[in-house]
């Protein structure tokens, strides 16, 4: 992998996430393909790609943009006070592809935080990102978040880990 | 302090059409109910397909009891206390797992069957002589004596007051045998994991809301306008993906909620939407209506297929829903903590679509990452928060009094009556009185 398109594929990652931190959802979204995918498994790292395990959100983009629309909503109650989130993200690793496929897959290592009034949550874990190459530009396949505590008790989760 | 010493302290926070707002708040009370309440009542527990071999078990705690369902040898289920004979380690600390064919304690290697019943221990000869084997340490662990696994949905009572199984569920057990019954083959397994979400509310305040109707239009307005807004322009009978088809029926209106209809049963439980409801519209299957009819006859094929209400309550900890097949448990933490548990299941002999539905299901409505149930949870810690203050000391549960509803024992409603959470309340001042003095 040459230098310049691993540093591409980097900026993607921490630009996805820039997005995501500073709310542009809409913008958040275009990143995705059309048949992509935003997928966090009840097993988190553990669990096989085959649907005989429920998650605690598997959205496709339809989804996706009823859940940027409810946002927007004055009556979306759940967001008075709204909430706010931040993404810390290591290096991301590349784990798949050469310079003569179209597609990627990178794993990242991130802490996010959600904020919401006095209360804080915390969450950790791993992005694994599959990305295709098009004219275009980069999109989102597949960004699946391996939470650490998937199954955990967790309080309500109001954006996007 | 102790401010509800007697039966008459705790009936008067109960009136005909309203609620003291102590119910919700108080911690004394929540001690109350663990060690009276619970303890009358039936629990659900776990259901026998978690422990399919022998050895099996899964650990849960009801009632701040640390609890273990165990699979025995000959088939059975036992629940034993999750605690050493010897000085209270727990034997499993692990959610679920098999402890092969006997339990071991991890601190002094005390064994058990399991039964609970002692099988070794340690420097034996330097018990010689001593009363251990007369005293409840030499004999192990301690089972429950009221446990049922109806339909392999498995109940305990933990104390000994309080109606046996049949007097305490009666004909509530229809919305088990309703949901049972759409396998071919009568069985269920449960499969796919499940949703864990800790709120801070009362428990009863959400066991209410399972019955409430009103809230939808009001609560959801910004989830089923949003997927209103998304799915307009679509024709008529463009296929709706599933998540369409299960998020846009709540916005129904109040009219729908009325009409959908209500029942309440003695002892706290009901059934909401006994003449359709927001999962009545789901697309059916011929092949596997064929096949419920082949199992069941037709009538009583259509029956069950006709019949999907929106929740049946198992008072207090079980909420059922017939399809899509799924349920909640409500598990009480603290006066204001609740875990609740979603639960999906696998109908065996029916078409995979009917899980996969289960799934959807759980995870739009029920998941800390739900769309739907954010505006609920935000409103549940409202209320708990807003009922704190002071100048108003009741809530209110007036829609539909009717002082004839008194005597009554079944009563079939319209949808959005309050009796259904009177019931509730009235069974809970009758399970928390029932073993108290005077």
């Amino acid at each position: 992998m040459d230098a310049q398109t691993e540093r591409r594929l980097f900026d993607f990652i921490a630009h996805e996430a820039r997005l995501l931190d500073a709310q542009r959802f809409d913008e958040w979204l275009a990143l995705f393909a059309d048949n992509g995918r935003y997928w966090v498994p009840l097993r988190g790292g553990a669990q096989a790609d085959d649907g005989s395990h429920n998650a605690l959100a598997d959205e496709d983009r339809l989804l996706l943009a009823l859940r940027i629309e409810r946002l927007k909503s004055p009556r979306a109650h759940s967001q008075h006070p709204p909430s706010s989130c931040q993404h810390i993200l290591q290096q991301p690793a590349l784990v798949h592809g050469d310079a003569r496929t179209p597609h990627y897959e990178l794993r990242t290592p991130f802490v996010y935080i959600e904020v919401r009034g006095e209360r804080q949550l915390m969450l950790a874990g791993c992005y694994r990102h599959r990305l295709i190459d098009r004219p275009g530009g980069l999109r989102i396949e597949l960004k699946r978040v391996d939470l650490l505590n998937p199954g955990a008790t967790l309080p309500a989760i109001q954006l996007f880990p | 302090m102790t401010r509800f010493r007697r039966r008459a302290d705790i009936a008067a926070l109960v009136q005909d059409d309203r609620v003291h707002r102590d119910v919700y708040l108080n911690e004394e009370l929540f001690a109350l109910e663990q060690q009276h309440f619970f303890a009358n009542t039936w629990s659900y527990l776990g259901h026998a397909s978690q422990v399919p071999a022998a050895g099996d078990y899964l650990a849960v705690e009801i009632a701040g009891r640390p609890l273990l369902m165990v699979r025995q040898g000959d088939g059975g289920i036992r629940v034993l206390y999750n605690r050493c004979a010897h000085k209270g380690s727990k034997l499993v600390s692990d959610d679920c797992g098999s402890t092969g064919k006997f339990f071991r304690c991890p601190y002094h290697a005390w064994t058990y069957r399991l039964d609970g019943a002692p099988l070794a221990i340690p420097l034996k000869s330097g018990y010689e002589g001593t009363r251990l084997k007369d005293c409840e340490s030499g004999r192990g662990m301690v089972a429950l004596k009221h446990v049922v696994a109806y339909r392999d949905f498995v109940f305990v009572k933990i104390g000994d007051a309080g109606p046996d199984f049949e007097s305490y569920f009666g004909d509530a057990l229809g919305a088990i045998d309703n949901l049972v019954d759409r396998s071919p083959v009568g069985r269920l397994r449960i499969e796919g994991g499940v949703l864990r979400n800790v709120i801070h509310c009362n428990w009863k305040m959400y066991l209410e809301n399972i019955n409430d109707t009103v809230h939808p239009m009001s609560t959801h307005e910004s989830a089923t306008q949003a997927a209103n807004a998304l799915w307009q322009g679509q024709p008529a009978d463009a296929p709706k993906p599933m998540a369409m088809e299960q998020i846009l029926p709540f916005g129904a209106g109040y009219d729908f909620f009325d009409r959908m209809g209500g029942r309440i049963y003695p002892n706290g439980h009901s059934v909401l939407g006994i003449n359709f409801s927001i999962h009545s519209g789901y697309a059916q299957m011929r092949d596997y209506e064929q096949a419920l009819s082949d199992a069941h006859g037709v009538e009583r094929a259509a029956e069950i297929l006709q019949r999907s209400p929106q929740n049946s309550v198992c008072f207090p900890s079980l909420a059922l829903k017939g399809s899509p097949q799924a349920f909640r448990v409500i598990r009480p933490l603290a006066a204001d903590r609740t875990l609740i548990e979603a639960w999906s299941l696998r109908v065996e002999g029916a078409p995979a679509l009917l899980f996969e539905r289960s799934m959807t299901y759980n995870r739009l409505v029920f998941s800390p990452m739900s769309v739907v149930a954010h505006d609920d949870v935000h409103l549940f810690e409202n209320m708990q928060e807003g009922l704190r203050g002071e100048g108003n000391d009741w809530v209110s549960l007036h829609r539909g009094f009717d002082p004839a509803e008194f005597g009554q024992t079944t009563l079939e409603v319209n949808g959005t009556n309050e009796i259904l959470m009177r019931n509730q309340f009235r069974a809970w001042v009758k399970f928390m009185t029932l073993s108290m003095q005077d």
